[in-house]
């Protein structure tokens, strides 16, 4: 783009945040601080995840963004278009076809691989703070492993519900070491974090934090030998491609309770129509 | 009904910007503003845009505002956006605010003072009312001439009755290139707050005036006026003046018991900011002062004392976004809680009815797994909805 | 039982400024003895558990404790990680103020298990198990397992931060005033309490007190202190019986006569 550097940022600011990058991959889990730029966009709404996009970015990458799952979303539109605009770059829709995928709130249902990057959008990377608000505390917490609070937490959840109720952004531990807080993706995702063979980082702007998680490191969700971790499904197929496995929207089709379900990724789910799988709703549309 | 899948975003956000700037524009008959009327005739929206957008420069601000259809917060994150992309030659002096071309000088501790008081073009003293006559045109005229003249601070500094000001030999930091880090350091704090919103600090200011954290400020000295902006390139070996800027400085005098180490004497807090942005300045030194309150071994208690929390929340742009980051879709998080929710209230009424079970029999049998103890609430069933307990088990502070 | 001590301190001094707070003070605590500190007011005896404790540095001496399997650590010199640790395992702190340890937005229960969390317990049942074992030991009502501590009376709140802090079986805890905050009728029933768990569980505690009385009650020796100097020590009985140093027997004559 005209009066622009590729990818939006300088190539100096891009090496500083390679360098935190690269210190991030080094600690697994551990927020690095990083001198946040001020972006077009506002704060909260992807500036990490653009920063470290831009700086991971080449010529030859394939970019998808996907907001909620979905590649159609407002907001991922907007940042697909951010880099269409000043990059330049090839974009997708297809999972497979991506090399750099950024994401908020999800994370792709197809198995990724060691040739991709994800890059992670963070609207607050501090696992401990609503349990403690100072962040000199925490990061002092942080510093000497002091993670007893956070397993109170869960206990108090327990001893209130008899389960965990955290539905999202659910905390894990990483590589044994590090609280980390995955970003709000659904407790259903958080398996997939774990020995994925891709490289995954992390950007949060408004907090100027950078984190990472390098391919196959080992990535647990905090939980007690009783009350295992369980991921939440809602309990029903695809309205449209009849997946029993995915992550499911909730669609609200009439103001009399009517529901629909479908699959948060929209990629997947239309992969899997194309491939001749089909749910109620498309029985219906069929019959009609 | 077949449901089909919601496309064509980009178009959405395509014709949403065309609204935008049909009503930005308005009605067509109205003859459009000129950047130069915004500058000259909304002069304190063009200081404040330029203040907390941290960027001096009078049109480029003039145009924000204009963009943002004069909403201010909107406009200093176009400039800031701006700012972030413009390579940086030089760095500046520290500016010589003694030698201000002063317009308004005034101090609240001294009756009379070389340079005398001057009022300079201020709404103070004014009687707030509509002036109808506006309404039309205003083309009354003044003739004030401007001079220098000495800082109050200056003065009682002769007397070593207040503490010494810095030297300004330190780089200071810079938060636009470096993440804050605590403890922070006053340069920071003074930067961050010259780029913070006012609304924010004014309100933490008058707080310390109402008990939270009290600072006994008196306004040593409001000023303002022009001053030279220099640079010294290595290559030349001495100061260039590179043009004048409009800065307010305010510096409060506050009261201070003195410590074991220190006598008694008077403390600074210290605003300053672009423009003509007096409130802003004013509120600026009480907050500088009341983040003091460690360094001055006073009781650290109130919200304007705490250096994290009031650098962290006083940046408008950083604030604005997330707020209304939570517009963007959060479809996911929310469809989570919602399984979570119905999960938990099945499994409250399954305990319902199994109680029920229970105390329909004669003799109750023992329960699965549960040796519960007289009095001792099950571990692990969820409390009844009409706990009087209230409150329990919410963690949050 | 051994003649290794548990801690040792050598020569310790501080000062706030002009003033001293500690001058020259040893200290020798041997595992599961109870040693009180007593003094008035001003008389260094809170900075020299602090400091003991590892939680305040001295100017000058030093702190070694020694770990089970023998080896010794200068508290002072140890990486902040390591006492950060040995203050949730093999030590504890109990508070004049249970408030300033105790979670007051946390259950009774999370109260008592934080610190086995903190060292690693990860089994619910087992976790909430110990919990209520600890609460009946401190004689608050299993039933009050889900409560939260402000519902609690002054005397509970103080049961509760000593379940709290032994529950992970600890070798050394320090007292500040145990009773100071607490009416005089609850107080008798909690050094009571105090006294019957640390020697069942055989703990060496450090006990802070400015009443002679809390220390003959509880202490197997005493260390009298004065504007920052050991004045006296020696075997509780012996000290309050007999004291020498006329510091000492101003305060035992105060006591008597109070």
């Amino acid at each position: 783009m005209k009066g622009y550097n590729f990818a939006y940022l300088d190539e100096q600011t891009k090496r500083m945040i390679r360098r935190a990058l690269l210190k991030a991959v080094a600690i697994p889990g551990h927020q690095v601080p990083f001198g946040s730029r001020e972006m077009p966009l506002p704060y909260g709404w992807g500036t990490g995840g653009i920063q470290v996009t831009a700086s991971v970015l080449g010529a030859g990458d394939v970019l998808k963004v996907i907001d909620q799952g979905a590649d159609d979303t407002t907001n991922a539109v907007s940042i697909r278009r951010f880099f269409a605009r000043t990059a330049g770059v090839h974009t997708t829709t297809r999972t497979a076809d991506a090399t750099v995928i950024q994401t908020r709130h999800r994370i792709p249902e197809q198995t990724l691989r060691d040739d991709q990057i994800i890059v992670y959008q963070v609207p607050q990377p501090e696992p401990l703070y609503r349990l403690e608000s100072s962040r000199i505390e925490t990061r002092r917490m942080h510093a000497l492993a002091d993670y007893g609070l956070m397993h109170v937490k869960l206990y108090e959840d327990i001893a209130r519900f008899g389960q965990i109720s955290i539905s999202y952004d659910y905390p894990v531990m990483v590589n044994r070491r590090h609280l980390m807080s995955p970003s709000p993706i659904p407790a259903f995702d958080n398996p997939k974090l774990h020995r994925m063979p891709t490289l995954q980082l992390f950007g949060a702007g408004r907090e100027k934090r950078i984190y990472a998680i390098p391919p196959w490191t080992e990535v647990r969700s905090l939980d007690f030998d009783d009350h295992p971790f369980r991921p939440i499904r809602a309990p029903h197929p695809c309205g449209l491609c009849g997946a029993t496995d995915s992550y499911l929207d909730e669609v609200v089709i009439d103001d009399r309770g009517g529901r629909l379900f479908v699959c948060s990724d929209t990629d997947h789910c239309a992969e899997r129509r194309a491939a001749g799988h089909v749910g109620t709703e498309g029985l219906k549309e069929a019959a009609e | 009904m077949a449901y089909v899948t919601v496309k064509g975003g980009e178009q959405a956000i395509d014709n949403a910007h065309a609204w935008l700037a049909e009503e930005r524009r308005g009605d067509r008959t109205v003859q459009e503003l000129t950047l130069a009327q915004i500058e000259q005739q909304l002069g304190r929206s063009v200081d404040r845009a330029m203040g907390e957008g941290s960027l001096y420069d009078r049109e480029l601000a003039a145009l924000a505002v204009k963009q943002a259809q004069g909403d201010l917060i909107e406009a200093a994150f176009l400039l800031r956006a701006y700012r972030t992309t413009l390579p940086r030659f030089a760095h500046s002096l520290p500016i010589e605010t003694a030698t201000m071309q002063i317009r308004r000088r005034i101090s609240a501790v001294f009756k009379d003072l070389p340079g005398g008081q001057v009022l300079g073009p201020t709404y103070d003293y004014t009687h707030r009312l509509l002036d109808f006559d506006m309404a039309h045109s205003d083309a009354r005229t003044s003739d004030e001439a401007v001079s220098t003249m000495p800082r109050v601070p200056d003065i009682l500094g002769h007397e070593g009755l207040i503490e010494p000001d810095g030297n300004g030999e330190a780089e200071p930091g810079d938060l636009t290139r470096q993440p804050l880090s605590f403890p922070a350091t006053r340069d920071v704090r003074l930067q961050a707050l010259a780029r913070g919103d006012e609304g924010f600090l004014l309100a933490l200011g008058y707080s310390t005036q109402r008990g939270y954290g009290g600072t006994h400020p008196f306004a040593g000295e409001i000023r303002m006026g022009e001053v030279a902006v220099e640079i010294e390139p290595p290559e030349l070996g001495f100061a260039i003046d590179i043009g004048d800027i409009t800065v307010t400085e305010c510096q409060m005098v506050n009261q201070f018991k003195g410590s074991k180490t220190t006598p008694p004497q008077f403390t600074r807090g210290y605003g300053l900011v672009f423009g003509f942005c007096e409130r802003k300045a004013m509120a600026m030194a009480l907050v500088d002062r009341a983040m003091r309150a460690e360094e001055l071994g006073e009781e650290v208690t109130a919200p304007a004392q705490n250096v994290e929390f009031v650098l962290y929340h006083s940046d408008n742009i950083e604030a604005t976004g997330f707020v209304e980051h939570l517009k963007l879709p959060h479809y996911v998080d929310f469809q989570s809680e919602l399984q979570n929710v119905r999960r938990l209230q099945r499994e409250v009424a399954l305990t319902a009815e199994r109680a029920e079970a229970v105390c329909g029999q004669d003799t109750p049998p023992p329960l699965a797994g549960g040796s519960w103890g007289q009095g001792a609430v099950p571990p692990s069933s969820p409390l009844p909805p009409t706990s009087s307990r209230e409150g329990r088990g919410r963690f949050s502070p | 039982m051994t003649d290794e001590t548990l801690l040792s301190a050598r020569k310790l001094s501080l000062s706030y400024g002009m003033l001293p707070a500690l001058v020259d003070v040893d200290v020798d605590l041997w595992p599961g003895e109870m040693l009180a500190v007593v003094g008035e007011s001003g008389s260094g005896k809170t900075t020299l558990l602090n400091v003991l404790s590892g939680r305040l540095a001295p100017d000058a001496g030093a702190v070694w404790y020694r770990d089970p399997d023998g080896h010794l650590h200068d508290v002072h010199a140890m990486p902040a990680p390591a006492l950060r640790t040995l203050h949730r395992s093999d030590w504890g702190f109990v508070h004049q103020d249970p408030r300033q340890n105790l979670r007051m937005n946390v259950t009774a229960g999370g109260n008592v298990g934080e610190r086995l969390m903190a060292q690693g317990a990860r089994h619910y049942g087992s976790i909430r198990e110990q919990a209520i074992d600890w609460l009946t030991q401190v004689e608050i009502d299993a039933g009050r397992i889900d409560d939260m501590p402000r519902t609690f009376s002054g005397g509970m709140l103080q049961r509760l931060q000593i379940a709290r802090t032994l529950v992970t079986h600890p070798r050394l805890v320090f007292m500040d005033e145990p009773t100071g905050s607490l009416d005089v009728s609850v107080q008798a029933r909690l050094l009571d309490l105090i006294r019957s768990l640390v020697t069942r569980l055989n703990i060496a505690v450090v006990l802070v007190t400015h009443d002679i009385g809390v220390a003959r009650l509880l202490a197997h020796r005493i260390i009298v202190m004065q504007r920052g100097r050991v004045v006296e020590t020696g075997l509780t009985d012996q000290v309050l019986d007999d004291p020498q140093h006329p510091y000492t027997q101003l305060l035992v004559s105060s006591v008597l006569h109070a």
